[in-house]
């Protein structure tokens, strides 16, 4: 069943079957973009509905209720179901190109970690609907969360118990493939700082996840089948969940940042025309980062009373990342330094990025001083922070990222001025919504308050805010409208339109399926580059050409998170009536039945033979 | 190497584990996936400790277990983690049978484990009216202790589905790395009952 | 793909042998293990003060997970480098979290 690549049009049914079925690196890239824009969007359009109820002072836009569930769920959203399938969505598309791989270590469970991420996303939402979403916050403390009426925090857990095993799963993918799927020469010192950045971020995946699982167990127990982890009445303890929630919480942070600095750092390269500075102490960096993210995250709880010697540890220890992490920022200045600067969208991005993330920083300092933090916490100086932090870190690098391996992934390339303007839209409302609010934070205003009072000295700053969240809606806006524009009108660009230095870029844009018709043979760090400046076009192949093995498609993944999907609803209304249980049993038969099928029947792949890639080369 | 070769290799190579890149991918990411349980484990062990003084008025641990069963539990396990240390000695000598014999001796102590489990279980439910909603205490044990059992449960399953799915056609390069995880987790299993039995019931008796 | 192993007959004996051998190890390590269970239990029955008993129970379990890890899953064979550091990042993770939830819920 060796099919070559369909140059004819195709209908709109075998196209969604090929989506649904596929196990394509590549094509659950898309998916991944797709399905994180989508939420991207809900998120910011719940974020537009939090600033407009705070334009003024004890405004009515939305009732009480209603606010808790739009700052919950753009929480809960943006972070699980915007940034981290966008990442991963850059991630699938990238890194097997980078290390010079055919396809991803385990391509049947990178379909299903999309899968499971996807029907998790859709459980979380489905609250809306139902007349409620969550609303105990993103954070989701006991006892708020488990005396929470309705469903919406039951969708809460169950979405993110779903969407968090898929997640899993694609960073055990990402671990293997880098460790088992490297092109011949690509030793782990010559892998591009994206590719390290995505191996230390799936490591963090691996250790940080499983405590988030236990604790969303542990909720569901208490919610569900009347447990007492977390109700003081049956001896339970509630800072428990805190713990379990921030030991996985920080770690999420590091998973989203670290990737965006790899991407900057490849942007930043490349647009210098340099080598980018330090490359072994940016390696170095990362994992230190990685290593030292997994001790620190008590300091969320600085006010919950653990009591100064442990509030002097996690303090410490927080600020000990900020070494790291200046290490970076200034390799990213070294780099910039006398290079042959090209400005273009993607640059800007990473320019902007550089003052901002560094001030997100330098908050962060400051919120990790214990004594210091009695005054910030849960004010909105807290709020700027991580805005500060995970916009101009990791939403800048998003963009940045589209820009960047846009033509790698759909062979187009945005539009320049189209994409100039999104960028000075988005960051000059960014930094008009969230500057001010540090001052916000500082004259007292609380986070997650549906209205302030007049009078108070904060209705100048919070007009100022929301009229700089439009400004980002705009940017949006434009980026969008880019994206359709570049797709009918765009012009088709080849493989290497940025004159880049790693390995996707020696292949067509966007890539056979196949990915590499003969491996590459990498020779040092920036292996592309090393071939240009030798004077050669492309890679000097590892290998004359034979046949290709590839993974068979398959829909047992869609299948099998369909079950899991089928199963939570089951869990979530047997509290009104054990008759529910029948749907767990289905939802349960459905996604066991479909492992034991996926166990049971030989999945060999298949070959494309050399006959046939030769023809092709000739076409 | 063609589908062929994987399905009915000339000569089984000394480690047909990792003769292929399935393999060795089925083999290293099973091995992250135990470091990312091991932390699982530790959050429920965590929470545990953290509640198991927590009994609200009800049952203590004290008053609960008993040492004779846990001990026989005890020893169905660790058995059980060397017969699949043989099962697996077999298949790197390609003796299909012997293998297939030592799979079959390590589930039947595996049953016998889960058998006791859930006696155990009853017994507490029924004589000491001791539920996951007792206490918090009650609910953390059974959550640690019941995850546990879930493992037990699936290893089971696995190992069973793998040996009806091969018996009639024997080992091949496609199968091998299958067993071979399927006999890790089933020592990771062991090695969570190792610190249970340590620290639920013998320190819970103290 | 895969490295065509043809050993020579002799080699192949030898890597039989040596596995027979390691076999014979994994027996002994198995009766260490159920000594040092009945240790544990024999110790907790007799009523020894718990001060004493808890971390000596504690290490003989951990010192049995060590055989388990090395012996009966065959980390200290060559290959296992890369698992062993990945299993010892989770034991890293898992010890913080435990100590957490010791030391810091109740005060
Ligand atoms: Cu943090």
């Amino acid at each position: 069943m060796s099919t070559m690549v369909a140059t004819n049009k195709r209908s709109f049914g075998s196209v969604l079957w090929d989506y649904l079925t596929t196990v394509d690196h590549k094509k659950i890239a898309i998916l991944y973009l797709v399905a994180g824009g989508f939420f991207f969007i809900v998120g910011g359009l719940e974020a537009m509905a939090i600033r407009w109820q705070l334009v003024t002072p004890m405004n009515d836009f939305v009732s009480a209720g209603l606010y808790n569930e739009l700052i919950t769920m753009h929480g809960t959203k943006m972070i699980f179901l915007a940034a981290m399938p966008l990442i991963f969505a850059f991630m699938n598309a990238v890194v097997p190109l980078q290390i010079g791989a055919r396809d991803v270590a385990f391509p049947f469970l990178n379909s299903l970690g999309f899968w499971l991420f996807l029907f998790g996303g859709i459980m979380l939402n489905v609250g809306w609907i139902t007349g409620g979403a969550a609303d105990a916050g993103w954070t989701a403390y006991a006892p708020l969360s488990t005396t929470s009426p309705g469903e919406g925090v039951d969708y809460y857990v169950l979405g993110l118990q779903i969407s968090g095993a898929g997640t899993l799963i694609g960073g055990i993918n990402f671990l293997v493939t880098i460790v088992n799927m490297r092109a011949p020469g690509m030793t782990y010192m010559r892998m591009p700082l994206f590719t390290w950045t995505a191996f230390v971020a799936s490591a963090l995946i691996l250790f940080a996840f499983p405590a988030l699982t236990v604790g969303l167990f542990l909720m569901m127990f208490d919610r569900l089948f009347g447990s007492g982890f977390f109700d003081p009445n049956m001896g339970g303890n509630s800072v428990i969940w805190q713990h379990l929630f921030w030991i996985f919480g920080h770690p999420e942070v590091y998973i989203l940042a670290l990737p965006a600095f790899g991407i900057f750092s490849e942007i930043i390269a490349t647009f210098s025309r340099k080598r980018l500075f330090g490359y072994s102490a940016m390696v170095f960096a990362t994992v230190l980062i990685g290593f030292l993210g997994f001790m620190v995250w008590a300091h969320h709880m600085f006010t919950v009373g653990m009591g100064p010697a442990a509030n002097s540890i996690f303090a410490v220890a927080t600020m000990a990342i900020a070494i790291p992490t200046g290490i970076k920022i200034f390799n990213w200045l070294f780099t910039l330094w006398g290079g042959n600067i090209q400005i273009n969208t993607a640059m800007l991005w990473s320019l902007g990025f550089i003052p901002t993330f560094t001030l997100g920083g330098m908050t962060g300092v400051m919120v990790a001083a214990a004594s210091a933090d009695y005054q910030f916490h849960d004010s909105y100086f807290v709020v700027a922070h991580f805005h500060y932090v995970i916009v101009g870190g990791v939403v800048f690098a998003l963009f940045a990222a589209t820009h960047y391996w846009w033509p790698k992934m759909f062979g187009k390339i945005l539009n320049e001025t189209l994409g100039k303007i999104t960028f000075w839209f988005f960051f000059i409302g960014f930094h008009m919504t969230f500057f001010i609010q540090h001052f916000l934070g500082l004259m007292g205003m609380p986070r997650r308050y549906w209205v302030y009072k007049e009078g108070q000295g904060l209705d100048l700053g919070n007009a100022i805010s929301t009229a700089g969240a439009f400004l980002m809606a705009i940017g949006t806006i434009v980026l969008l409208y880019n994206v359709i524009i570049t797709s009918v009108k765009g012009e088709k660009v080849g493989g290497d339109p940025w004159g880049a230095r790693t390995l996707e870029w020696a292949i067509p844009s966007p890539p056979p399926f196949y990915n590499f018709k003969q491996l590459p043979l990498v020779r040092g760090l920036d292996p592309l580059w090393i071939e240009k400046t030798e004077g050669r076009d492309g890679m000097t192949p590892a290998e004359p050409i034979g046949d290709i093995h590839m993974p068979n498609n398959s829909f047992l993944p869609f299948i099998m998170s369909l079950g899991f999907f089928i199963a939570g609803f089951g869990f979530i209304y047997q509290k009104y009536d054990l008759a529910w249980l029948s749907l767990v049993f289905i939802g349960m038969g459905i996604a066991l039945g479909s492992m034991l099928m996926r166990s049971v029947k030989d999945d060999l792949g298949y070959h494309i033979h050399k006959e046939d890639l030769v023809k092709e080369a000739k076409e | 190497m063609s589908e062929h070769d994987v399905l009915n290799p000339k000569e089984m190579p000394l480690n047909p584990e990792k003769a292929t890149l399935e393999g060795k991918n089925k083999f290293i990411g099973f091995w992250f996936f135990l470091g990312g349980e091991t932390v699982l484990f530790a959050s429920l062990f965590g929470t545990y400790l953290a509640l198991n003084g927590s009994t609200n008025g009800g049952s203590s641990s004290q008053e609960l277990f008993g040492l004779e069963l846990v001990f026989i539990m005890t020893m169905l396990l660790l058995t059980s983690s060397l017969t699949s240390v043989y099962a697996m000695y077999h298949m790197k000598n390609n003796d299909f049978k012997k293998m297939q014999i030592w799979l079959g001796i390590t589930v039947a102590l595996g049953l016998g484990f889960l058998g006791f489990e859930i006696y155990e279980f009853y017994h507490y439910i029924h004589h000491y009216e001791f539920t996951l909603r007792s206490s918090a205490f009650g609910s953390a044990f059974y959550t640690l202790v019941g995850f546990h059992g879930g493992h037990v449960v699936f290893g089971l399953s696995w190992i069973i589905a793998l040996m009806i799915r091969n018996a009639k056609r024997g080992l091949n390069l496609y199968n091998a790395p299958k067993f071979y995880i399927a006999s890790l987790y089933w020592h990771f299993i062991d090695v969570v009952w190792v610190f249970i039995f340590t620290v639920v019931y013998l320190m819970g008796v103290l | 793909m895969a490295e065509k192993s043809s050993l020579h007959p002799a080699q192949l004996d030898y890597e039989r042998q040596k596995r027979k051998d390691e076999m014979k190890q994994q027996v002994v390590t198995f009766a260490l293990m159920i000594i040092f269970t009945i240790i544990s239990f024999s110790m907790v029955i007799a009523e020894i003060d718990k001060l004493f008993v808890i971390p000596v129970i504690i290490v003989l379990a951990a010192v049995q997970v060590g055989f388990q890890l090395y012996y009966f899953m065959h980390m200290s064979h060559k290959g296992h480098e890369l698992p062993a550091f990945m299993f010892y990042g989770g034991v890293f993770a898992a010890f913080l979290t435990i100590l957490a939830l010791i030391a810091l819920v109740w005060w």
